[in-house]
């Protein structure tokens, strides 16, 4: 069997492989949700005033970040079973994405916290603001802007890395194109057509991002970063 | 079981997979810094053409997920008539990757590199080799040591995935092993630690040694 792009073949897959084009994206944006949440979660644990407890979170942090997401899926996957918990693979999947980007959400929203000047908390403490006030009202909307670059980055980064979910047969793009591969042996237009698919939607969504973050740095009326 | 009983148990699967673990993760990381650094030089070749066809190969990789190239060239190399073994796959798609994504890395650290400097070679007449070899590198190459430490970090999690193609590293051995007792904390836990040992005692004080190294060689810091 040569080189032989087979046309009719490609459109009579086209289909299935844009179906799990959509559940690759709900995937994306449901794990990155679960992550954003998470991320607030872990840098609000390393920044409470009990050095044990900002110490475990810390390490736990680290530890996630320096360990596969492959082996994390896994490990979340069979975890439960061992234990008598049955996860879906979805809900594992999630699980797995979420912890895994909340941990670097964790970092980005640590960087853009400690790019607000320290004059801003001290004024804040000579107005008597609450903590509620302090942080919804005058920190937070300035460390956003900077947290945007490194947001979009994971975002990407999150889209690119939701085939490991085909591992435990989340039906996404990678998983449906083994699945067509096996089905009649031919891999070249099932894994071609979801690297394009991938290639594609990343350009796109890389583009989306820098223009939201342009549009957003404007209307906060700060200066654009870019030269 | 205690879990010192299934490391004795299954020590000999263990470490079968970390040395070829490590084999697959150092080839790949030195050809791959290799091949990131002529990359970066082709990005700002002078010649329009191949900066193009560069920065097209760059996004392609950039662009699609590592898994789906290793699971192209694994499944549709073959269809061209070229058999490359699983092992080689692997290093070839991890190196690949990590030229890709280095490259932007080393051409934004060469250009960091204070106008001044590239002034001064020129004024004092050094060769283009030279000013890049004797001035400009060395202290582009300093600025890259922590970057490319945690980038290598990300590698070491990347090389993980070349278990799905059945290359028996840490990662295929205790999937094999969860299959066999389904002791899914021992094996996947016990991956994880090895992970996360590899990174944390080799790869980021290793770098930061040579990062030290370095700056004593060039006489900075």
């Amino acid at each position: 069997m040569g080189f032989d792009w087979q046309w009719d073949y490609s459109i009579e897959i086209l289909p299935a492989l844009l179906h799990a084009t959509i559940n690759t994206v709900i995937a994306t944006f449901a794990g990155f949700a679960v992550a954003m949440v998470l991320g607030v979660v872990f840098l609000a644990g390393q920044r409470t005033r009990y050095p044990l407890v900002s110490w475990l979170f810390r390490e736990f942090v680290e530890f996630i970040r320096t360990t596969p997401l492959l082996v994390q899926v896994f490990f979340v996957f069979y975890v439960g079973p061992q234990f008598g918990v049955l996860l879906s693979p979805w809900v594992a999947g999630m699980t797995a994405i979420g912890v895994h980007y909340g941990a670097y959400l964790s970092e980005v929203y640590r960087g853009g916290l400690y790019a607000v000047p320290k004059g801003q908390w001290e004024a804040c403490k000579a107005l008597n603001l609450s903590p509620a006030r302090t942080y919804l009202g005058i920190i937070l909307p300035q460390a956003f802007p900077p947290c945007m670059p490194g947001i979009s980055l994971y975002l990407v980064g999150c889209f690119k890395d939701t085939p490991v979910l085909s591992v435990i047969a989340v039906t996404e793009l990678l998983n449906t194109a083994s699945v067509l591969g096996t089905m009649t042996y031919r891999y070249l237009e099932p894994y071609t057509i979801a690297g394009l698919i991938f290639l594609v939607l990343s350009l796109i969504t890389v583009a989306c991002l820098s223009m939201a973050e342009r549009r957003l740095r404007k209307m906060l009326g700060l200066p654009d970063h870019r030269h | 079981m205690t879990y010192f009983n299934f490391l004795a148990v299954n020590s000999s699967a263990i470490l079968t997979g970390i040395v070829v673990t490590l084999q697959i993760y150092s080839l790949s990381i030195i050809t791959g810094t290799l091949a990131a650094f002529v990359i970066a030089f082709l990005l700002m070749a002078p010649f329009g053409p191949v900066r193009w066809i560069t920065t097209a190969y760059v996004e392609l990789i950039r662009g699609t997920p590592l898994l789906i190239q290793l699971f192209w060239l694994f499944y549709v190399l073959p269809l061209f008539g070229i058999y490359l073994d699983k092992n080689v796959t692997g290093v070839v798609c991890l190196a690949a990757n990590l030229s890709a994504f280095g490259s932007g890395v080393v051409k934004g650290a060469i250009e960091s590199i204070p106008r001044g400097q590239w002034e001064a070679s020129v004024a004092l007449n050094l060769s283009p080799i030279r000013r890049m070899r004797d001035i400009i590198l060395p202290q582009a190459v300093l600025l890259l040591f922590p970057i490319w430490g945690n980038l290598l970090v990300e590698y070491l999690k990347h090389s993980s995935l070349v278990s799905l193609v059945a290359i028996t590293d840490v990662m295929y051995q205790m999937k094999m092993i969860n299959n066999n007792t389904f002791d899914a904390v021992q094996s996947f836990g016990t991956a994880l630690l090895i992970y996360y040992l590899i990174s944390r005692l080799i790869i980021t004080p290793l770098f930061r040694m040579l990062e030290r190294y370095w700056g004593r060689r060039i006489g900075v810091g």
